[in-house]
């Protein structure tokens, strides 16, 4: 086995203190554990980023003052990247060989999470992505606690085909997260005997969308799709009201509300929005009631708690509960212990992770928004990532190492 | 004589210091941020080259360094060995640079309306690079990846044996070998007749259309061997990264080399390489924190130095010491025999 | 035949979304020959005026069309007191500078604002035509846009403002010869173009949401149109070439989608200034405004 130099330091630091007179304080024994994180805090996904950076922050400080993990504080080293995928690819090097972190829980984009990956897996660093995504990421390295499209995509797809009919319009997100979710889309809707009139792609910067909207309402579909992301996809959703379309077609979104776009719509442009996720500021659980308590007491404004907020949070609480069980920060004793079905109770519900696919069974809810406010239409409980279960088996190739589509 | 001091006169102390300094330097310190900042500083050489001796402003030059990226990661995928890609890497920015140059030169496009078009073509790569996600734009095994971008391709090797892949500290060499080398190419260059006559357009082009030079000629020439430094750059920060996305062509980078350069000091090889080198150092470390706009720094450094000190910092300090220089050897000089002091150039 | 129509209205939207925010560039342009990248954040700075206003309760109609050019025409003021005088003939600096100062005012509007997505509430309110929905705000901005060129037209034509403003466009040495100091003319200009940008970003905003970055979107539409319009005849050039990358770029949009119909009217423009070094001003509009 190779030891690095910190090990060895925290070995030394270990004996040195067992050899003394034996431990006062909580913290004495070795070394901080360190977490690290990637996230854009700055730049145009900053309003994904920042609510998670302080959901990293909150999460740490709780964990320290709940006295830590295995009797060592955790201490938290952030990088902002800017919304530049190339700055991620930096941080991950640096996260992985000069830090030399024990975790990372990052990347918000899926383009992000593709560029730092395999990063963490050559350096043997555990990586948790805590986002809702395309689906399908068949890695032993990885943890992902965020929904995928079996979880997110297909109750609103059953949802709105047994209300308004098949013909459906997708619109989405050119790039991976968007061309993959569109897939499932498509077999979600075929499934069920639905049509799919078109489906579009816009780049994330494309902000008029005129045209787009003149071409739906020639095709005419039953309702519409929209796995739009970031800022200046925000443009689709009002130029759809601005035109009077949201009186008239009914809109669904795969994205919707995680960037807090119900806030910045006003009420007229944003109401009957269907969605479906992990999360609602307007769950009345008393985990999530308590858990906005400790968010306004640590930062004030709560509002800005986003379901990929919650992700982060509820993320390094299961990993914490993995390094609890392993009783150690080795790597085969931690992925022993997420692979032994280590389940926690978050903001949003359960949180169970599957040892076979490393992804999550979460509580769903399909959502509408009213009023900037989602409000719940109704929950399931513990809705497994069906998706990826289907293509990938961790425990019998553990070392599979792909992200799997969906086949049309 | 010594009208042109920025030509031919290589201080070969400074420069074997330089060498000296970057060639032992990971023999103390962490290379992965250093090779990023050598790449950097070969990109800014690129367009110093262009900008400072032949008076072409490229407002786009991301477009070759972002073309050097991309040509590489998908001639790599395909291929499997790094030698060809590499030599690739540089051949098509440059050729593609011929072909838009000599559209431009010979079509006689005055600077500005040469800024517009080599703003316009980075902006079409880059408009085009986020506009393919979809499975159908692939180019052999490479999938083009739209945003995402081309990530998990293999990594430099060395010439003929492709297992044996250039990382770290060997990737950091590589950098580099190619930005002393690409130096020592621009000063080549520069001291040769093609030079001077570079120089002599960015003086006076009709001039030097007069005397029977092909002004166009000259103008492609120097912008394709540009490009080809840009695409070296483009194709070692590929190597770097290990992942290439649309962001290479962005507006944002194209700006900032451009700061680089013009900060760095216009009608000097050094002033780029400089200020690449601080101003990149400046870059990464803001990203550390988050108190402070990035750009709103960058912003006001450029102007601060357009308004103060127009010809760069590097230019401003030669001719401060130089300046003094002179007045030493003009008063040592002042009981022999009169000298004529060669005026400072202004580097326009 | 209603979808034809809506191809029609979406085209003549383009084209005036294209000359709207075009206009400010190409009196500076046109006027003082400077090339101020600055531009799209004019814009982006009017649109945040009218955010700012409208949450402050002022109404809406009232911050978008007076208080947005006003601001930023007190902007530009001091823009070209600061920095731009300092640079006058000399293009590329000029370029440079206001290429700083863009990012300079990203940065700022990121401190103040945030760099979230933030919204304006639109005014107008959807219509029908045949079976389709359209945007009312589109057709506001069709009419401003005209307006706002026959407004310029005439002030050019007809007052003495804008006969001082030509003369000094045909020659400055002339203009400055019979009384009319030309750094004046020239304040005046760089203020009135920084008042038409934000005056085109307060109209906008209700439309596109603003973020802090997204004068880069308008700076690349306006500067290819002023350019490719040429500097010969500042108006009718501008406007020219609005038409062209307006309708070319939306048949094009709706032919496959809007990547492409960006791509194909930035390839057009290339070919334009190939053949037309001078601008489509230069070649064929010599003698009008």
């Amino acid at each position: 086995m190779r030891v690095s130099r910190r090990d060895f330091l925290g070995a030394t630091g270990a004996l040195a203190v067992t050899g003394s007179l034996g431990a006062v304080s909580a913290f004495a024994q070795g070394k901080d554990i360190l977490l690290g994180s990637v996230l854009d805090n700055s730049g145009n996904l900053d309003i994904y980023g920042k609510p998670m950076v302080m959901a990293t922050t909150l999460a740490v400080e709780e964990l320290n003052a709940a006295g830590g993990l295995l009797g060592r504080k955790i201490k938290a080293i952030q990088y902002d990247t800017q919304s530049d995928i190339a700055l991620y690819t930096k941080f991950a090097q640096q996260l992985a060989r000069t830090d030399k972190v024990d975790v990372v829980h990052g990347g918000i984009t899926s383009a992000s999470r593709e560029a730092i990956r395999q990063t963490f897996k050559r350096a043997n660093t555990l990586y948790f992505y805590n986002v809702l995504y395309e689906g399908g990421v068949c890695d032993r390295n990885c943890v992902v606690t965020g929904t995928t499209p079996a979880q997110a995509v297909e109750p609103i797809v059953d949802y709105a085909m047994k209300k308004w009919g098949n013909k459906v319009v997708v619109l989405a997100a050119d790039y991976n997260y968007g061309q993959i979710t569109a897939k499932w889309l498509q077999y979600y809707i075929k499934e069920r005997k639905g049509t799919v009139a078109s489906t579009d792609f816009f780049p994330l910067d494309v902000a008029d969308f005129g045209s787009t909207i003149a071409k739906i309402q020639q095709a005419n579909p039953n309702f519409v799709v929209a796995a739009l992301v970031g800022g200046a996809h925000m443009a689709f959703f009002r130029q759809w009201a601005a035109s009077g379309m949201n009186k008239k077609i009914p809109l669904t979104s795969t994205t919707f509300g995680v960037g807090n776009e119900h806030l910045a719509l006003s009420p007229a442009e944003g109401d009957g929005i269907v969605i479906a996720g992990n999360y609602s500021q307007e769950a009345q659980s008393p985990a999530n009631l308590e858990f906005l308590a400790r968010w306004k007491k640590r930062f004030g404004d709560t509002k800005i708690v986003h379901e990929i907020a919650v992700s982060q949070y509820q993320g390094i609480y299961a990993w914490a509960a993995a390094v609890k069980k392993a009783g150690s920060l080795e790597r085969e004793a931690m992925l022993k212990a997420v692979e032994s079905g280590i389940s926690i109770e978050g903001p949003a519900g359960t949180v169970t992770i599957d040892p076979k696919t490393h992804h999550a069974a979460l509580d769903i809810h399909l959502m509408e928004v009213k009023n900037q406010k989602l409000t719940i239409i109704n929950t399931v409980k513990q809705r497994p990532p069906a998706d990826t279960a289907q293509y990938c088996d961790l425990i019998k190739n553990p070392n599979d190492n792909k992200q799997y589509e969906v086949k049309i | 004589m010594k009208v042109w001091p920025s030509i031919g006169q290589m201080r070969w102390g400074w420069f074997l210091l330089g060498a000296a300094i970057i060639l032992v330097w990971p023999a103390f310190f962490d290379t992965h941020t250093p090779t990023i900042l050598l790449v950097w500083a070969l990109f800014a050489l690129s367009l110093g080259l262009m900008w400072g001796y032949a008076g072409l402003l490229s407002f786009g030059h991301t477009a070759y360094f972002g073309l050097g990226a991309y040509v590489y990661a998908i001639a790599v995928v395909n291929i499997g060995e790094s030698t060809v890609p590499l030599l690739l890497a540089i051949l098509i920015p440059a050729i593609v640079a011929a072909i838009i140059g000599a559209m431009m030169f010979y079509g006689r496009i005055s600077d500005v309306y040469m800024g517009v078009i080599t703003l316009v073509v980075s902006l079409i790569l880059f408009k085009f690079m986020s506009a393919t996600a979809g499975d159908k734009y692939a180019i052999g095994d490479a999938r083009l990846g739209g945003f995402n971008g081309i990530p998990g391709f293999p990594v430099l090797n060395v010439p003929g044996l492709p297992d044996v892949s250039l990382f770290g500290v060997p990737m950091y060499y590589v950098a580099a070998v190619a930005l002393l080398g690409c130096y020592l190419i621009c000063r080549w260059i520069l001291a040769r007749s093609f030079g001077r006559v570079l120089v002599g357009i960015r003086e006076n082009e009709g001039r030097c259309e007069l005397l029977g030079y092909s002004v166009p000629a000259y103008k492609t020439a120097i912008f394709s061997i540009s490009a080809a430094m840009a695409g070296l750059a483009g194709c070692l920060f590929a190597n770097w990264a290990e992942i290439v996305t649309p962001s290479v062509f962005s507006l944002r980078s194209a700006a900032e080399v451009i700061i680089w350069v013009i900060v760095g000091g216009l009608g000097t090889l050094v002033g780029p390489i400089l200020g690449a080198i601080v101003l990149g150092m400046l870059k990464l470390l803001l990203s550390e924190q988050t108190v402070i706009d990035n750009s709103l720094i960058l912003g006001f450094i450029l102007v601060v130095v357009v308004l103060a000190i127009p010809r760069g910092v590097v230019p401003a300090l030669q001719y401060w010491f130089g300046r003094r220089a002179r007045i030493r050897t003009q008063r040592s000089a002042h009981t022999r025999a009169r000298r004529r002091v060669a005026a400072p150039v202004r580097p326009s | 035949m209603d979808y034809a129509a809506v191809v029609i209205l979406e085209i003549l939207y383009m084209i005036s979304f294209i000359a709207l925010v075009s206009a400010g560039l190409a009196v500076v342009f046109g006027m003082m020959r400077v090339i101020n990248l600055a531009h799209g954040e004019f814009v982006m700075l009017g649109g945040y005026t009218t955010l700012a206003c409208q949450r402050a309760g002022i109404d809406l109609w009232f911050s978008m069309l007076v208080i947005a050019p006003i601001v930023v025409g007190l902007v530009g003021l001091i823009v070209e007191r600061l920095v731009i005088r300092f640079l006058y003939g000399r293009m590329i600096d000029t370029m440079l500078a206001t290429w700083g100062l863009s990012l300079l005012l990203i940065g700022i509007v990121t401190l103040i604002f945030g760099s979230s997505a933030v919204n304006v509430p639109t005014p107008i309110p959807g219509y029908q035509l045949g079976a389709y929905q359209m945007g009312g705000y589109n057709l506001f901005i069709i009419g401003v846009t005209i307006a706002l060129y026959i407004g310029m037209w005439l002030v050019l034509r007809y007052t003495r403002l804008g006969l001082i403003a030509r003369g000094a466009m045909q020659s400055a040495d002339v203009a400055s010869s019979l009384g009319y100091n030309p750094r004046t003319v020239y304040m005046v200009t760089f203020t009135i173009g920084a008042a038409l940008s934000g005056f085109a970003g307060g109209v906008l905003a209700p439309l596109t949401g603003l973020l802090p970055a997204s004068g880069g979107g308008y700076i690349a539409q306006s500067f290819i149109a002023v350019i490719t319009g040429g500097s010969g005849a500042v108006i009718s050039g501008t406007l020219t070439s609005s038409v062209l990358f307006g309708t070319i770029s939306q048949i094009v949009s709706f032919a496959s989608g809007p990547v492409l119909g960006d791509i194909v009217m930035l390839a057009l423009a290339i070919v334009l200034l190939r053949l037309m070094p001078t601008g489509i001003s230069g070649r064929f509009l010599r003698n009008s405004q």
